[in-house]
């Protein structure tokens, strides 16, 4: 009942009733297309200067970058960081097959528990759906084998991220998204380097209510 | 809803220039959201085309905001959402009530949001027996001093560090009472151990939408903190409370506007966390709500479609104008007596409360232009004041004594032969007048200047004469 009232006070300002039907179809279609505007030019690069320029941006947001050849060498670069950041040797991690497949035994003092986050959680491992260099934002959708509280209740983020997947803007992650998911999950996360506030006198400090750092494992940049 | 306070603006701006602490603030703030933004502008070459563009888009969606409000809608549906759609502030209340009460709801953690304000959740649920906690450190320590945000996107901006900690102390009593806050992470790492237990306890999380996306049927939040995200995932309940205009019809509509919206706010190419959601927990999900809610209100917002004030609904809230604004700069949020201070609060305010109750947040401004300079979405802000102060006009409400002081110009202006013979006449005597010194420390009827500073006197020509008689001697 409220829905036609909204919609009829709304109609009432334009001073029309509803759209002719070839009128509302071309908006249809609009929608459907999804036509991009205007992208700068920053992140039309190569492949590699992607990767660096996604990298650099992370690093610029506060965020940590780690460099791996491949998925053999992630379990020591996860672990010899939680230690130079005195963080405990225990994580929970996302249930994804790309994570499965990381030879986590390499390090069994690291202790990973699958699922998703819990309160008391120091330490969250997630998977990186994709990397915009535009930024260096990660594209954090959530799904069974990527929960979001992954995202939000360890005191550190780790995101491990293929190098195959930064692309330049965001619209090249949306169109990622489209094609591989079909639909949009609950939730899409795009997060750029730790939490924040600047509410205490306009001075920055990091770790507000998400994590207080983030490291992204990048697999393959060489 | 918030009472407000807008008619008592001049006397607000005296109480605020007054205010030791409030200035302090004010100056310490004052230009760092300016530099930042400028040089956010400056790193990107695309930045004025992309705010033609967030313009173009905006206008394209109110002039058919009916059809992208109706699409936003089924899409919520079809995702297992639910959408609510209310007049005014009492419905939207009534309806949140009753999506809190069927959850059984005792504490409702909350988002920061400007419209849950304007609407006054807060003090409806907790006139209801549900507890709602402000979770954005800023709304947080708002939330316990009983004070309003004074910023759209920084609220705690009139707060200086004393403020925090005697807030603090005075709240956090199982703290020892003698610890020191040696930094300012010291407020920040309390405020972030006392609010995780609210996160986890809360049975619904209330957040705002910087964008809804009639493409997807999802709500857009735009944050640092990583509070709204934890609001809005943990609860088993979500709502996300909107108002008509917040809808943009693509993800690349709304990619095309975060571009502009954080450069513009805090001067960060992009937020920590730009969060997009799209209905409730999917079959084999292992966190999120159970239930997602969408409120989406009018309160007065289709009476400005169609009008000459439709160009304020392309607003995106990013602060921008305020933040060069310096008038606000000099009074700060509170003076303007609402939920939206600053230029666009001059606007929005009386279209949403009346001009007669907001007729002075219009009048309270330079037209320096500043605020419109910097405008995202190229809101011409002091046009539409300027349209206020003519509506104001026309329906009496500005005071009589202004209104013949105006006949009386308006008179002298039509009569050209007269005002040049006036004018001629006033530069000259009050010249001589001014004697020797040039200047007059008191002058009838310039009380106001003259309170604060010396008034120079005419050189005794107006520049009419003085351009004939050079005129005439060059001709010579």
């Amino acid at each position: 009942m409220s829905r036609e009232q909204v919609v009829l006070a709304i109609r009432r300002g334009l001073r029309r009733g509803p759209l002719p039907p070839d009128q509302a179809m071309a908006l249809q279609a609009r929608l459907d297309a999804h036509p991009r505007h205007p992208i700068p030019a920053r992140s039309r690069l190569d492949r590699d200067g992607q990767v660096a320029l996604f990298a650099a941006n992370v690093e610029r947001e506060f965020g940590t970058v780690l460099r791996v050849a491949d998925a053999a060498a992630v379990p020591a670069a996860v672990a010899d960081w939680l230690a130079a950041q005195n963080l405990p040797s225990a994580a929970a991690i996302a249930p994804h097959p790309e994570l499965r497949a990381i030879p986590w035994a390499d390090r069994p003092l690291l202790r990973l528990r699958e699922g998703r986050a819990e309160a008391a959680d120091a330490v969250a491992i997630q998977h990186g759906f994709a990397g915009i260099a535009e930024t260096g934002t990660l594209m954090l959708p959530s799904a069974p084998e990527r929960p979001t509280t992954l995202n939000l209740l360890a005191e550190a983020a780790v995101v491990i991220l293929r190098a195959d997947r930064v692309v330049g803007a965001y619209e090249e992650a949306w169109d990622l998204l489209r094609a591989e998911l079909g639909a949009m999950p609950r939730n899409v996360m795009l997060v750029t380097g730790p939490s924040r506030s600047a509410d205490i006198e306009q001075a920055l400090e990091l770790g507000a209510h998400g994590p207080r750092r983030l490291c992204v494992v990048l697999i393959g940049a060489g | 809803m918030q009472t407000a306070t807008s008619s008592a603006f001049k006397a607000n701006a005296r109480v605020a220039l007054n205010d030791a602490g409030l200035q302090k603030a004010l100056a310490r703030s004052g230009t760092s959201f300016i530099a930042r933004r400028a040089a956010a502008a400056a790193a990107l070459p695309e930045f004025e085309t992309l705010r033609d563009e967030a313009r173009a888009i905006k206008d394209h969606t109110l002039a058919h905001l009916d059809f992208y409000l109706e699409a936003f809608a089924d899409k919520v549906e079809a995702a297992g959402g639910q959408v609510h759609f209310c007049a005014d502030a009492a419905e939207a209340r009534a309806v949140v009530l009753e999506i809190c009460r069927a959850a059984g709801a005792r504490t409702v953690t909350k988002g920061k949001s400007m419209i849950s304000e304007e609407l006054g959740i807060n003090d409806h649920l907790e006139a209801n027996g549900i507890t709602p906690v402000e979770t954005d450190l800023g709304e947080y320590i708002l939330q316990l001093r009983h004070e309003t945000p004074s910023h759209i996107i920084a609220p705690a901006f009139h707060l200086n560090r004393e403020d925090w900690e005697a807030s603090f102390r005075a709240a956090h009593t199982d703290l020892p009472p003698e610890r020191v806050f040696r930094e300012r992470r010291d407020i920040l790492v309390e405020a972030r151990t006392k609010l995780r237990e609210k996160f986890l306890a809360a049975d619904v999380g209330i957040t705002g939408a910087n964008f809804l996306i009639a493409e997807t049927g999802s709500s857009v939040i735009v944050t640092n903190e990583g509070n709204g995200d934890l609001t809005q995932t943990l609860p088993r309940v979500h709502i996300a409370l909107s108002s008509i205009e917040k809808v943009v019809p693509t993800l690349e509509d709304c990619t095309s506007l975060l571009r502009v919206l954080a450069r513009s706010a805090t001067g960060q190419e992009f937020s920590v966390y730009t969060t997009f959601s799209t209905g409730a927990r999917r079959p084999d999900d292992l966190d999120g709500p159970e239930a997602y809610h969408v409120v989406i209100v009018d309160n007065g917002r289709s009476g400005m479609l169609g009008g000459e004030f439709q160009p304020m609904l392309r607003c995106i809230r990013c602060a921008a104008c305020m933040n060069h604004c310096p008038v606000y700069g000099a009074v700060g949020g509170h003076a303007y007596g609402w939920v939206y201070p600053g230029p666009m609060g001059s606007v929005l305010t009386p279209a949403l409360i009346g001009v007669d109750q907001a007729g002075l947040l219009p009048g309270a401004s330079t037209f320096c232009g500043k605020c419109e300079s910097v405008c995202p979405v190229r809101i011409p802000l002091p046009g539409l004041m300027r349209h206020w102060r003519e509506r104001e006009f026309e329906r009496h409400l500005t005071p009589a004594a202004q209104r013949r002081n105006l006949a009386l110009w308006a008179f002298v202006a039509k009569r050209p032969v007269l005002y040049r013979a006036l004018t001629r006449a006033g530069a000259f005597g009050l010249r001589l007048l001014a004697g020797r010194r040039g200047r007059f420390q008191r002058l009838p009827l310039a009380g106001g200047w003259t309170a604060g500073r010396d008034l120079p006197a005419p050189e005794g020509e107006t520049f009419f004469a003085r351009y004939a008689r050079e005129q005439r001697g060059r001709a010579a």
